[in-house]
């Protein structure tokens, strides 16, 4: 079998400059050329850092990578210094964010900045701008030589998406990490925003790892999901076994506090009782343990690895599910 | 039947435009009712007008043009005696509830001034008293009397913000995308405590939200607002599993299901649209420029929002005549 395109192991990131605490735990994650990989969690989950880790663009030294590997076919990212990791940067990994103007610049012309960053990324000027307005109406933005003259602000939310969007592909990266880039658009621009990602990567074999804490998105968009707590992967499967069984009481219980088709009008919904740990205070169990209807002594003693649970599964959790109670 | 806890009709609100743009019409007449206990869901995206309806609502903002009135009392934005009276009826739940609490001041005493300046609970005991029963009300100890706000969670945030709308006893809570800023796995706690509040105290409820599937697990009425109208109004469940205006059908159907075999299923032979231009059209249907049914008529002609049996009403030429060669849905 060929290696996968990108290879996440062991990633850790702490905060602090003295004795860092860890709040990404060792994330281990595969992504195949052209695949489309889901990562869910809340706030604090450590989705956002990882993966800010994988491009080398964490707020250093305030956060920082502890230790890990992240190989881009073949090549070990964290070993690169900035121009290097640079190149690689837009050329073969991009990423995108909730808000356009992360990556936007306010002062300059959409054409302009597209431009300047294939120009940075060795394309020849007059190609560039040829490029430049290729990709703003690949990305469905049907007036794009007007759109192209327009500074930012000229720009609704969901055009101004597009057009970073249009940026993050203008270099054809192999992998496209999106970071909730459709949580402050409206549902309808959503869609359009969702199903433009889905068109491009199957034209253009992009492999993507999406972000979010929406388990709708994931089950629209994502063909294999991983789903972090407390800065480590707890469960991993494909989209459909996820939503069909949940191998993490985590992951259970999240999707049993949604109102889902099928729950009845005003029915008493799930909740998950407590609120995720402090990582400067977790001990040697389960980190899910004080929350979870399946714990029990046995959690207590270490933290479980994500454990095989049949053909693309995985869950950190001692309990296989036929051991659940309730 | 029940009486009714808040009505408005014909709410108008027009901002002036800055620097020479034309006016914005957030509200274009709409009228609503809701039932004493009863919950009414208002859904649409940005723009829709939603947020403004909630500010007139609880006398934030006067409109232009129409009126409301929360049992029977007119909604007034004059301070005075008048608004103290209409603040014991309808409070408004903001969805950031930290930039609705002062940073400096514990839980108890947020909660404790708003009775002081109400009159409520007999001194300074009698407020304690009080403070304790409210924040159990909302299922927090009476530990958080002591907490800051920068000490609390989001979904421990919001729950404070709703005890102290109820502090003053209200008989309306209008509800402002309330679970938006919460995660996941906080907002079955909060629809849960306010389905049991609704049953418990007979409260009745605003609830505005782009979230569908919120809107559907808690209204029993929903109005589905577009630029400032009222496009569809009905049963939650006709509105939602049967929807006439074809925006209704689009917004339903753009909600990405947490269930990858029902959300592919909905969405079969379904093309999502070009990104368009949400300016409105100078005249005709708002709505006109995105819609696939648009006929001539809907250019030149800005249908009104009629009423269907079953409780419905729709604001759209083509649904109205369909609903009238079929009969009844």
């Amino acid at each position: 079998m060929a290696h996968p395109l990108l290879t996440i192991r062991g990633l850790r990131v702490g905060v602090g400059r003295g004795v860092p605490v860890e709040i990404v735990r060792g994330v281990d994650l595969d992504v195949d050329g052209g695949e489309k990989v889901g990562i869910v969690g809340e706030s604090g989950s450590g989705k956002t850092l990882s993966m800010l880790a994988v491009l080398g663009l964490l707020p250093t030294p305030a956060l920082r990578v502890l230790g890990g590997s992240v190989r881009l076919g073949g090549v070990e990212l964290l070993d690169l210094d900035e121009p290097h990791l640079r190149r690689v940067r837009g050329a073969r990994i991009a990423m995108i964010y909730q808000d356009p103007m992360s990556s936007l610049n306010p002062l300059l012309r959409v054409r302009t900045q597209i431009v300047e960053t294939l120009v940075a990324h060795g394309v020849d000027r007059r190609r560039a701008r040829e490029r430049t307005r290729e990709v703003l109406s690949q990305v469905g933005l049907r007036d794009a030589a007007r759109v192209e003259g327009a500074f930012p602000h000229e720009l609704s939310g969901g055009m101004l998406q597009r057009v970073m969007i249009a940026m993050a592909l203008s270099t054809q990266p192999e992998v496209l990490i999106a970071d909730e880039p459709t949580t402050a658009l409206d549902v309808t621009v959503q869609e359009q925003i969702l199903s433009l990602v889905g068109e491009l990567q199957a034209q253009n074999r992009m492999a993507v790892v999406w972000v979010t804490h929406d388990l709708g998105v994931v089950a629209r968009l994502v063909d294999r999901v991983a789903v972090m707590y407390a800065g480590r992967v707890v469960e991993h499967a494909s989209t459909p076994d996820l939503f069909a069984r949940p191998q993490h009481p985590y992951t259970a219980a999240l999707l049993a506090s949604l109102p889902r088709p099928g729950t009845a009008h005003r029915a008493t919904l799930r909740q998950i009782p407590g609120s995720p740990p402090d990582p400067a205070r977790l001990g040697s169990g389960c980190p899910y343990l004080p929350r979870c209807p399946q714990g029990d002594q046995e959690c207590r003693v270490a933290e479980p690895d994500l454990l095989d649970r049949g053909p693309g599964r995985a869950s950190a959790c001692w309990k296989p599910r036929d051991r659940w109670q309730g | 039947m029940a009486g009714v806890a808040v009505r408005g009709w014909d709410l108008v609100k027009t901002y002036r435009g800055t620097g020479g743009r034309p006016p914005v019409r957030a509200l274009r007449g709409v009228s609503l009712e809701v039932p004493s206990g009863g919950t009414l869901g208002i859904v649409g995206e940005s723009g829709c007008g939603k947020s403004t309806l909630a500010r007139l609502l609880v006398g934030l903002e006067a409109p232009s043009r129409g009126g409301a009135e929360v049992d029977g009392v007119p909604v007034t934005t004059r301070a005075g005696d008048a608004r103290l009276q209409l603040a014991r009826r309808i409070q408004l739940v903001f969805q950031d509830p930290f930039s609705s609490l002062d940073p400096r001041r514990t839980v108890g005493r947020t909660l404790a001034e708003v009775l002081q300046v109400h009159r409520l609970g007999e001194g300074a005991d009698g407020r304690r008293q009080r403070v304790t029963e409210l924040l159990e009300m909302v299922a927090l100890g009476t530990r958080f009397a002591d907490r800051y706000p920068h000490e609390l969670s989001g979904g421990q945030a919001q729950r404070v913000a709703v005890a102290r709308a109820l502090a003053v006893q209200p008989g309306v809570l209008v509800l402002d995308e309330p679970t938006s800023a919460l995660d996941v796995s906080v907002r079955a706690e909060l629809l849960n405590l306010l389905v049991g509040m609704q049953d418990r105290l007979g409260l009745a409820y605003v609830f505005i939200s782009h979230d569908v599937s919120m809107i559907r697990h808690l209204s029993d009425r929903i109005l589905v607002m577009y630029l400032g109208k009222v496009v569809e109004a009905g049963p939650y469940d006709a509105v939602l599993d049967r929807p006439l205006h074809p925006y209704t059908e689009a917004l339903a159907a753009a909600v990405p299901v947490p269930d990858p075999g029902v959300d592919a299923e909905r969405r079969r032979g379904r093309s999502v649209g070009a990104p368009v231009d949400l300016r409105e059209p100078d005249r005709g249907c708002p709505y006109q420029p995105r819609c696939p049914l648009a006929e001539p008529v809907c250019r030149e002609v800005d249908p009104d929002l009629g009423a269907l049996p079953g409780g419905r009403a729709v604001a759209c030429h083509v649904a109205v005549r369909q609903a009238g060669a079929s009969g009844p849905s």
